[in-house]
């Protein structure tokens, strides 16, 4: 019995901790989300040369063949320092998919450039989880139509592209009929955007005409930003007990005011036990089928919960100064803010929980 | 990541399975602490080692080694097979650890053995009128005189304290001493003359607190557990025993399983209430909560297994656990409507009024053993390391 982290697991998660507090301090993400920087090259490039891009890879694809515990402790690390990097899609949504539903020869062509970090790769999977403004990818004649939404990691070199019926595509982004256009949300530290379609070639993936690899992607997609979501929250709390015990009002420090101490209480009775939930949750995509798509609906609307809850009252504990640009606390607040809309609100996460159960 | 318990442990499980399924019929249906059949079934318990497993021979247990995952099987099986697991009173889950830690051969000589097979029960005399999260001001005090020591004063919300044999008592003993330093911790018996314990009802509706009055109450000189002075070391370890039993999401799992089918059976307008949006999503809200819990608890039960830290995961439970299950029994009473505010004795009632005794017992356990802003305290100074509370003098 070990429910816990390996040396290996804190060692990589303390490396890419370190890595990111070097190569992504909070001044270069700024500069990423004023400038709109397309990527932050640097960075990735620092991440890539530990290998981050192949992390769930197999071992013969150049990857590190490891598991969706890993992925999220790597996700957890770049939610505690809002890092300006492509994740999701790139590292983990883009690769299972090839790598789980691509042919032999998909995943010979694919799998060794995504490891090497020298593709980066988009999601476009929003619509499974609510298509708006009529968006959809359709199959006609061999190609791809339509408008997909929201695309998660949005300025990569190829997409994964999900159509209404759930199968899943490889796009390159230079393909013709296909147009792109980045949308702007509050988390400038990720890029988002939408792709149209107009008469596109598309490789299908074979294996996903069974629906169960899209479902299965969206509950990887969701135990990471929920992971995500765990180390912007972590963060925050962090910096509301530091910020306490640093500003004094009325000859004392804040932090020894009670009505402040509770709000930082319940912040961290509220967080801690999320720790385990996305542990759980991810290990369960790994090794626990059966449960692994419950428990990344409740990870993501639980995380979504929580996270929003001390977004604002770390914020709060911060004063005046926590509104302000100058501290710079708002990424860690927008992070938060992003990662609770994607791949389905709180809500609705919640009422596929209900229906994986048979409740409704 | 791993799991599992490992094939000899699984072992165990089954063995436990069987005699459950053997014996499971013997065991009491409800818990009344002095029916021979509840103690029988105690009894039967201890024999298999299913109770006091870990207590040494000599003290009447079953003398096996600690085991953090047997116990844990143990706790698991009987929840699943919604069997009791035997006594579970002040007396076995708080005193018998003390004396394991602070008692002396006498004493645990003395004590385990009764208090293990439900003939010695106990209750805890620590709260004062004046003295509840500020235990440590407690003002009833005991003076030496001879060979014994002379009790006057006061506690109140003294559970069981009607059934009692016996009490474990802090009392102060030197009135000279900063309020922590001059502490002791009493044991005696509730016949001793002198003790008068008056029903307190709560608002379950039962009398399971008390006030009990000390008068010149004459307690044997060598009743005290640790030395005189001691008895606030003494205390904070029995409280730790105490705030471990409590929000338990194990039993919050059974709870949960019997709303999910509560909000089946019923309906309002012809529809179940498990069609209804938006009691579902109040219902998965507090699903993604216990796992969440749930989730905390394999860490808490790895972390011991392998001695690896977990400070802030134990120390939120209390607070977090008991909030949770106040708030699942809520939701049912919210479902039932009307009949959410039906209570015993009425037609219509569903589950006995279980859901509204549930639901009002557990702001009782937001409150005892350390209320929910004294856990947030703790939290905040012991977990994050903030500034403690500034002490008067
Ligand atoms: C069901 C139940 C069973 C119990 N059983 C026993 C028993 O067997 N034996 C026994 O000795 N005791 C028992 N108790 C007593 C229990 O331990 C006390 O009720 C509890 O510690 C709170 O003390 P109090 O009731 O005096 O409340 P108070 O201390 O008066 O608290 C009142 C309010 O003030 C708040 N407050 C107090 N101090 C602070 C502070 N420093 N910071 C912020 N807020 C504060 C509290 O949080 C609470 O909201 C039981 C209580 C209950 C409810």
């Amino acid at each position: 019995m070990d429910f816990g982290l390996s040396e290996q697991q804190t060692l990589l998660a303390d490396s890419v901790s370190r890595l990111l507090a070097d190569h992504a301090p909070l001044t270069r993400t700024r500069r990423f989300a004023e400038q709109l920087e397309a990527r932050a090259e640097d960075v990735w490039q620092a991440v890539t040369d530990i290998g981050l891009p192949g992390l769930v890879i197999d071992e013969a694809h150049g990857g590190s063949g490891l598991g969706m515990l890993e992925a999220a402790l790597v996700a957890e690390c770049l939610g505690r320092h809002v890092a300006p990097l492509p994740f999701v899609a790139t590292a983990v949504l883009a690769p299972l998919a090839v790598q789980c539903a691509g042919s032999p020869a998909q995943r010979a062509e694919w799998l060794p450039r995504l490891a090497s970090g020298a593709l980066v790769a988009g999601a476009a999977l929003a619509e499974l989880c609510g298509a708006r403004e009529d968006a959809g990818v359709r199959l006609e004649g061999g190609r791809l139509f339509g408008r997909a939404l929201f695309v998660l990691d949005f300025e990569a070199d190829v997409y994964l592209v999900a159509s209404r019926e759930a199968r899943l595509f490889m796009v390159h982004a230079d393909a013709a009929g296909l147009s792109r256009q980045a949308l702007i949300s509050i988390d400038r530290t990720r890029r988002l955007g939408e792709l149209r379609f107009d008469g596109v070639a598309a490789e299908l993936l074979p294996g996903s005409d069974d629906a169960r690899h899209a479902r299965t992607l969206i509950a990887h997609g969701r135990v990471l930003h929920a992971a995500d979501t765990l180390g912007a929250a972590q963060a925050m709390l962090d910096m509301a007990v530091a910020y306490a015990g640093t500003r004094e009002q009325f000859g004392r420090v804040i932090g020894s005011f009670q009505a402040v101490k509770h709000l930082c209480a319940e912040m961290a009775a509220a967080l801690e036990p999320c720790r385990a939930l996305t542990w759980y949750a991810a290990h369960a995509l790994s090794a626990l089928p059966a449960e692994a798509e419950l428990y990344a609906c409740h990870a993501k609307a639980h995380l979504a919960e929580v996270g929003s809850f001390i977004a604002r009252t770390a914020t709060e504990v911060h004063g005046g100064m926590g509104f302000t640009d100058l501290l710079g606390l708002h990424y860690w607040f927008k992070r938060i803010g992003l990662n609770r809309q994607l791949l389905g609100s709180a809500e609705r996460a919640r009422e596929e929980a209900a229906q994986l159960q048979g409740l409704c | 990541m791993d799991l599992s318990f490992g094939p000899a442990y699984e072992a165990f499980r089954a063995q436990l399975r069987a005699f459950i399924e053997q014996h499971g019929h013997e065991a009491p249906e409800r818990v009344d602490l002095r029916a021979p059949r509840t103690l029988a079934w105690q009894q039967e318990l201890i024999e298999h080692g299913y109770a006091g497993r870990t207590i040494p021979r000599e003290y009447g247990g079953h003398g096996a080694p600690p085991d953090i995952l047997e116990a844990r099987i143990i706790a698991e099986e009987f929840a699943r097979a919604q069997v009791s697991p035997g006594l579970a009173g002040q007396g076995i889950k708080m005193l018998i650890p003390t004396l394991l830690h602070f008692g002396s051969e006498a004493q645990r000589r003395q004590f385990i053995r009764p208090t293990l097979y439900g003939e010695m029960i106990w209750c805890q005399g620590y709260s004062e009128p004046n003295a509840g999260s500020d235990l440590a001001s407690l003002r009833t005090h005991a003076v030496l005189e001879g060979d014994h020591w002379r009790v006057n004063g006061q506690k109140i919300w003294t559970s069981t304290a009607h059934l009692a044999d016996w009490m474990f008592c802090l009392v102060r003993t030197e009135p000279d001493a900063p309020k922590h330093q001059g502490i002791s911790f009493l044991l005696f018996p509730m016949s001793t003359p002198g003790i008068e314990v008056r029903p307190l009802t709560t608002m379950v509706g039962d009398a399971s607190f008390n006030e009990v009055f000390f008068t010149d109450v004459r307690v044997p000189r060598d009743s005290m557990i640790g030395q005189r002075g001691d008895g606030w070391k003494v205390a904070n370890t029995l409280l730790g025993f105490e705030r471990g039993m409590l929000g338990d999401p194990n039993n919050t799992l059974m709870r949960f399983n019997a709303l999910v089918e509560l909000m089946k059976r019923e309906t309002v307008d012809g529809t179940r209430l498990i069609d209804n949006p938006l009691l579902r999503e109040r219902l998965m809200k507090i699903q993604g909560r216990m796992l969440a819990l749930r989730a905390n608890d394999l860490r808490l039960l790895s972390a011991g297994v392998n001695d690896t830290p977990a400070r802030l995961a134990g120390l939120v439970v209390k607070l977090v656990g008991t909030e949770l299950r106040h708030e699942l029994e809520a939701l049912a009473i919210d479902a039932l409507g009307e009949i959410g505010a039906l209570y015993r004795g009425s037609p219509l009632l569903r589950d006995d009024g279980m859901w509204q005794q549930h639901y009002m017992y557990f702001l009782g356990l937001i409150i005892g053993g350390g209320t929910a802003q004294i856990q947030k305290n703790i939290i905040a100074e012991r977990g994050l390391g903030m500034p403690r509370e500034p002490k008067l003098a």
